[in-house]
């Protein structure tokens, strides 16, 4: 099997695959970038958070035009995991305002998004319909 | 708090749209050196310069703009704040002149865009190469249309769909009909880009963007330049009296970024911020929404409006759909928004827009504004928002009595 790495580093692999979180541990918020502080808070500690991997569409947009090097068209949307809100794709879907809906529950995929010269995988996440 | 009031002496903007033959620095010039003669005043007067320019290269814009129209030797500030570039000019312009530091103080905004396609990132890793993580995600390529979008129309598409589910109502005609009438109106401003009335057929199927943003709901890319010059409430009053008959009051001058919200990095919040702007302009110019003749607000994309209609409270809270409905912001409303024809068709040359929007307010305040004049209008309010985020709000009143 080809070697494999996640494609941001706030993605974990694995038989669970799930997106962890930068917690500040003053005020809870948090965040998918690098920090060098709390933007809640200014606290400078943070612990990492695995975030939900079921939610519900809170918004949603289908992009049929972008720049050169972006797949048109695909799904944008924000996905409300349990409280924290996370950017994703919505996949496995028809990119269609009748398949995607507001409120719509969702949960976590991975898929393999590129690969480079070495035959490594980038495996990236997207959100789906869950059934 | 400073003890100036602050006026508006003179303020122009060029024609937008294509302008081939001139460039960022003469378009600036252009606003620049009409918006002084509006004023009736000269360089040699001004205390202060700011201006911006973000797309242009003309760097440093404020320098440029000097060595143009007069080298005076007073403090130039460039500033730069996305879509509220504009504002944020005339903003420290403002502060100059209220903390007593200028008598006068210039501000322009310039911008060629037209013919720019689609703003914002995207583009990949070079294709083969091994991968590497880079960026404060530690992403090994574009994140922009792989974990969501970073355009322009899909992030406020996603706003106005926020809002849509937040409190229903809205959907894609609803958001189409907003960009009607913001088209219809441009038909009356001989200086928007586009002056066209669409049909709301038109603008649906037309092609889309970013759902339920189609072309024409998005704000036009061209260019122009606005600029404007403003005095002291004392130095004023040494003037002439055609002078002091023409100038607007600043009764509010407000700027304002994010504050700390949940979410508020993973989808621009632009609510918060507006509202925050909004209330705290409210109060400086002890005036209401319900005060308000009219109002130019940041229609970047026609699902953008929407929001901005609760978030300058021109409605009671997720009132926006009824507000629009009621026909309040149509320019034969109760409340006309964006009668210039807006971002949507009258363009949006990104560091302009701030004082452009400013511009129109002042024209109508005036009583200058021909076949478009809102009959009457003695207080008015222009917004803008740029993204990540900055919003500035100025509520502008008549002078004379
Ligand atoms: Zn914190």
């Amino acid at each position: 099997m080809a070697n494999q790495i996640p494609y941001v580093d706030y993605l974990v692999l694995g038989d669970d695959p799930h997106l962890v979180a930068n917690e500040c541990t003053g005020c809870g918020a948090r965040f998918f970038d690098r920090r060098n502080a709390c933007g809640g808070c200014s606290g400078t500690e943070f612990k990492k958070a695995d975030v939900a991997t079921q939610g519900t569409v809170k918004t949603f947009t289908i992009v049929s035009f972008a720049p050169p090097g972006v797949d048109v068209p695909f799904v944008s949307a924000i996905v409300d995991c349990d409280g924290t809100s996370v950017r994703t794709n919505i996949v496995n879907v028809e990119a269609s305002p009748e398949h995607v809906k507001l409120g719509m529950p969702v949960k976590l995929t991975t898929f393999v998004a590129a690969t480079d010269e070495k035959g490594t995988e980038a495996v990236s996440f997207g959100f789906e319909p869950a059934a | 708090m400073g003890s100036e009031d602050v006026y508006i002496l003179g303020i122009n903007m060029t024609k937008f749209g294509k302008h081939p033959d001139l460039d960022t620095v003469d378009l600036a010039s252009e606003a620049t050196l009409a918006a002084l003669k509006d004023a009736g005043v000269t360089m040699k007067d001004m205390g202060i310069i700011a201006a911006g320019n973000l797309m242009g290269g003309a760097a440093p814009i404020a320098q440029i703009i000097q060595k143009q129209c007069g080298q005076t030797g007073i403090p130039a500030y460039n500033v730069s704040n996305a879509c509220a570039t504009g504002a944020t000019a005339l903003r420290v312009a403002c502060m100059s002149v209220k903390a007593g530091e200028s008598d006068f103080g210039l501000a322009v905004g310039v911008e060629k865009l037209a013919g720019a396609g689609l703003l914002g990132t995207g583009g990949g890793r070079k294709k083969g190469d091994e991968f590497e993580r880079s960026g404060r995600f530690g992403a090994v390529g574009s994140v922009d249309g792989r974990i969501g979008t970073e355009n322009m129309p899909g992030t406020f598409a996603q706003v106005g769909m926020e809002y849509a589910h937040r409190y229903g109502g809205a959907n894609f005609e609803l958001f189409a009909q907003i960009s009607e009438k913001n088209h219809m109106h441009s038909t009356l401003n001989p200086l928007a880009a586009y002056t066209k009335a669409m049909t709301l057929e038109q603008i649906m199927g037309d092609i889309m963007i970013a759902y339920p943003n189609t072309r024409p709901m998005c704000s036009a890319n061209c260019d122009g330049a606005a600029a404007a010059v403003v005095v002291s409430g004392s130095k004023l009053k040494t003037l002439s009296q055609e002078q002091q008959r023409r100038a607007i009051r600043i009764a509010a001058s407000v700027l304002t970024s994010d504050p700390y919200e949940e979410a508020c990095q993973v989808l621009p919040n632009v609510n918060t911020l507006t509202r925050n702007a909004a209330k705290q302009a409210y109060e400086q110019a002890g005036v209401g929404p319900e005060d308000l003749n009219l109002v130019e607000l940041h229609d970047c994309f026609a699902t953008a409006e929407l929001v901005h209609y609760d978030n300058l409270m021109l409605c009671e809270e997720g009132g926006a759909v009824d507000f629009f409905k009621s026909g309040a912001p149509f320019r034969d409303g109760s409340k006309p928004v964006n009668v210039s024809g807006g971002l949507q068709s009258k363009g949006h040359p990104i560091a302009a827009t701030g004082i452009a929007n400013i511009w129109e307010v002042c024209h109508h305040l005036r009583g200058e504004a021909g076949p478009r004049q809102i009959e009457g209008a003695k207080v008015g309010l222009a917004h803008v928002i740029g993204l990540a985020s900055a919003c500035g709000i100025h509520i502008l009143e008549s002078n004379s009595a």
